[in-house]
């Protein structure tokens, strides 16, 4: 593993180019805009798509291809069972990219060598099957349900967006260990909370077999979270941030 | 609807008028919209991008045309933004590029069909089952890079298998030019077909060299940079099937008639009511800009428009599955090759295009990295490694 962030030649700032700087910013000052009340301008056309706007898509109607609907769902129709199908579809869908996740952490910390800082890449890989198994809970929760575990619910489409940057920190080869590690703990938060949702939601519609099977993967997502934050104190405490050393 | 191709004068360029509220409509939905309606903005977004850009190199070649081609081309360039951004954003990068193989490999297998010359249907069917495995290796990298199924968006209508490998694809430059017709003996359909099939393969190079280094995976990017490369060669081996020989004029009456043909096919298929509605809109103002340019025709060149264009209207794109069509072709002709401007049998290959694989391929080949063992099962490989 590698040396802190270092210092060197990012031009981003204002700082790195006083001259021009001090040049640019007279100029703006002394600039007059086009339009005013730019705020409310950019609030008037987001207001007039929001009015309009239809949702993003809807849940399959259930069934299997073999045909037929689910008797389980009819018998929770009382209980709205859409919100639980969509929130479960969103978690199949985090655990199934959560595992592609780790798949691609341990593949870097495999090569920074992170067993050496305490890391251990065993652990990981690890965490990577419990992503993996925990996908197949939701899975056969699903099915248990008569929903189709293979659709792309409109939760889980947004939480694809949502999480999209994750992934590009994670499998970038520039960035360290711990800019990857800060990405994953953005992803192991939302897991967090979305396994305590399911588990309460289960819960209250008398799931009792789903719920159970859900604490199990509760449990091991705490040991994720709290793993992640324990590290990412060490990697800052010791300022060993991993930044991948370029070949001589 | 008017059953000739040219019956109708469709609406006069000046009423062909956006505001930005227009051209910027709510998308269509990723998950509810059928897979076709992605499909057709994706393909008419590359028809109109070629009418741009074909266009523009008229313009820089024509000081008589320039004007002409201002008028019109200020309204295609408004048409193309309004379709491109029916594209929801809810869609990937990675996702969308599932949508462009979906078009090559449906839309390829439908003029390939409906060609009615034997050497030009067997280049459409050379092509395509180079785009088939394209949609193959993107999807093994969906899966396995963001953990997705590309069938949420192939909506079972398009197989995910091998096709001719991309690693086998990649060619000496001479080897992807291919015989023209000649546009004196030409049936018009075959002149569409090319135009539209361009205009497509052109954009989704155009796509793949845009997105290409959005991705921080190394894999992803070394993938798009191989496909794109496939992408130009597609473009030139389409493009030069064009008789060159045609005048800048005829060209640019193809190129209305192709918008014509291919608006229409939408319209007619299109079960999204805003879409089907664009589709209709655009159609009347492509047959605006038809006869606009077929008097630009008959006063500059002094020849009779119908010398060039479909006597009625062809037989319309089939915007559907195409499984058992693409499998028989998958089983007979993989193994082709090509030499020269001949698609032959794999031993007849060109030994310059097998020397230039073996170059570009020498460090490695990310298509076969990203699919090394895939196999496309519902829900992503992962329900496989499941215990």
């Amino acid at each position: 593993m590698k040396k802190t962030t270092e210092m060197g030649l990012n031009r981003t700032g204002v700082d790195a180019s006083p001259i021009d700087s001090k040049d640019i910013i007279g100029a703006a000052l002394n600039s007059t805009p086009t339009s005013l009340d730019g705020d409310e301008e950019i609030a008037k056309i987001r207001a007039s798509y929001l009015r309009e706007a239809k949702p993003i898509g809807t849940l399959p109607i259930p069934g299997t291809i073999k045909g037929g609907v689910s008797t389980l769902l009819e018998k929770l129709a009382g209980n709205r069972p859409e919100l639980l199908i969509d929130k479960l579809g969103e978690r199949l869908a985090f655990e199934r990219t959560g595992t592609r996740l780790y798949e691609a952490l341990v593949q870097k910390c495999r090569v920074l060598d992170t067993d050496q800082a305490g890391i251990p890449v065993a652990t990981l890989e690890r965490f990577r099957d419990q992503e993996l198994r925990h996908f197949g809970l939701v899975r056969d929760a699903l099915m248990s349900l008569g929903a189709d575990p293979t659709a792309q619910t409109p939760a889980a489409d947004a939480a694809a967006v949502a999480s999209s940057g994750i992934l590009k920190v994670v499998s970038d080869p520039r960035t360290s260990v711990m800019q990857s590690f800060e990405a994953i703990l953005i992803a192991e938060l939302a897991d967090h909370e979305g396994w305590d949702v399911l588990i309460r939601v289960a819960e209250e519609m008398k799931l009792n077999e789903i719920a159970a099977s859900f604490r199990g993967a509760y449990d091991e997502e705490k040991v994720h979270l709290e793993s992640i934050r324990s590290w990412l104190s060490y990697l800052m405490l010791t300022k060993r941030t991993a930044v991948k050393e370029s070949a001589a | 609807m008017a059953s000739k191709f040219i019956e109708s004068r469709g609406q006069s360029l000046e009423k062909q008028q956006f505001t930005w509220r227009e051209i910027v409509q709510q998308p269509f939905s990723k998950l509810n919209d059928d897979a076709f309606s992605r499909v057709r903005s994706i393909l008419m977004n590359g028809i109109e991008f070629e009418s741009v850009m074909f266009q523009h190199m008229l313009a820089r070649a024509s000081h008589d045309l320039r004007p002409h081609l201002a008028r019109v081309r200020q309204i295609e360039q408004h048409q193309q933004k309004a379709i491109n951004w029916m594209l929801p954003p809810d869609q990937s990068p990675l996702e969308t590029t599932i949508g462009y193989e979906q078009v090559a490999v449906e839309v390829t297998a439908s003029i390939a069909q409906n060609e009615p010359d034997p050497y030009l249907a067997q280049v459409y069917r050379f092509g395509l089952l180079e785009d088939f495995d394209h949609l193959y290796r993107y999807s093994a990298l969906l899966d396995r890079l963001e953990g997705k199924d590309a069938n949420n968006l192939l909506q079972s209508y398009t197989d995910i298998l091998p096709g001719r490998p991309t690693i086998e694809e990649h060619r000496s430059a001479l080897d992807n030019l291919r015989r023209p017709y000649d546009r004196r003996k030409a049936d018009p359909i075959s002149k569409l077909n090319v135009c539209l099939i361009t205009a497509a393969e052109q954009q989704t190079e155009n796509y793949y060299l845009n997105v290409g280094p959005l991705f921080s995976d190394p894999v992803a990017r070394q993938l798009y940079a191989e496909i794109a490369s496939i992408e130009e060669q597609h473009v030139t081996q389409y493009e030069s099937l064009m008789d060159p020989d045609e005048t800048v004029l005829e060209k640019w009456l193809l190129h209305e008639a192709t918008e014509v043909y291919t608006y229409r096919s939408c319209l007619e298929s299109e079960s999204d009511p805003r879409l089907k509605k664009l589709w209709d809109r655009f159609h009347d103002y492509e047959l605006g800009h038809l006869h606009y340019v077929m008097e630009l025709f008959k006063s500059i060149e002094n020849r009779d428009p119908a010398e060039v264009l479909p006597e009625k209207l062809p037989k319309l794109l089939n915007f559907g599955n195409h499984r058992s069509y693409v499998r028989s072709v998958l089983d007979a002709e993989a193994d082709l090759r090509t030499n020269g401007m001949d698609i032959v049998k794999r031993e007849d290959e060109n030994p310059e295009s097998i020397a230039y694989r073996n170059q570009v391929n020498r460090e490695g080949s990310p298509s076969q990295a990203v699919a090394a063992g895939y196999r496309w099962i519902p829900g992503t490989e992962l329900n496989q490694k499941i215990a």
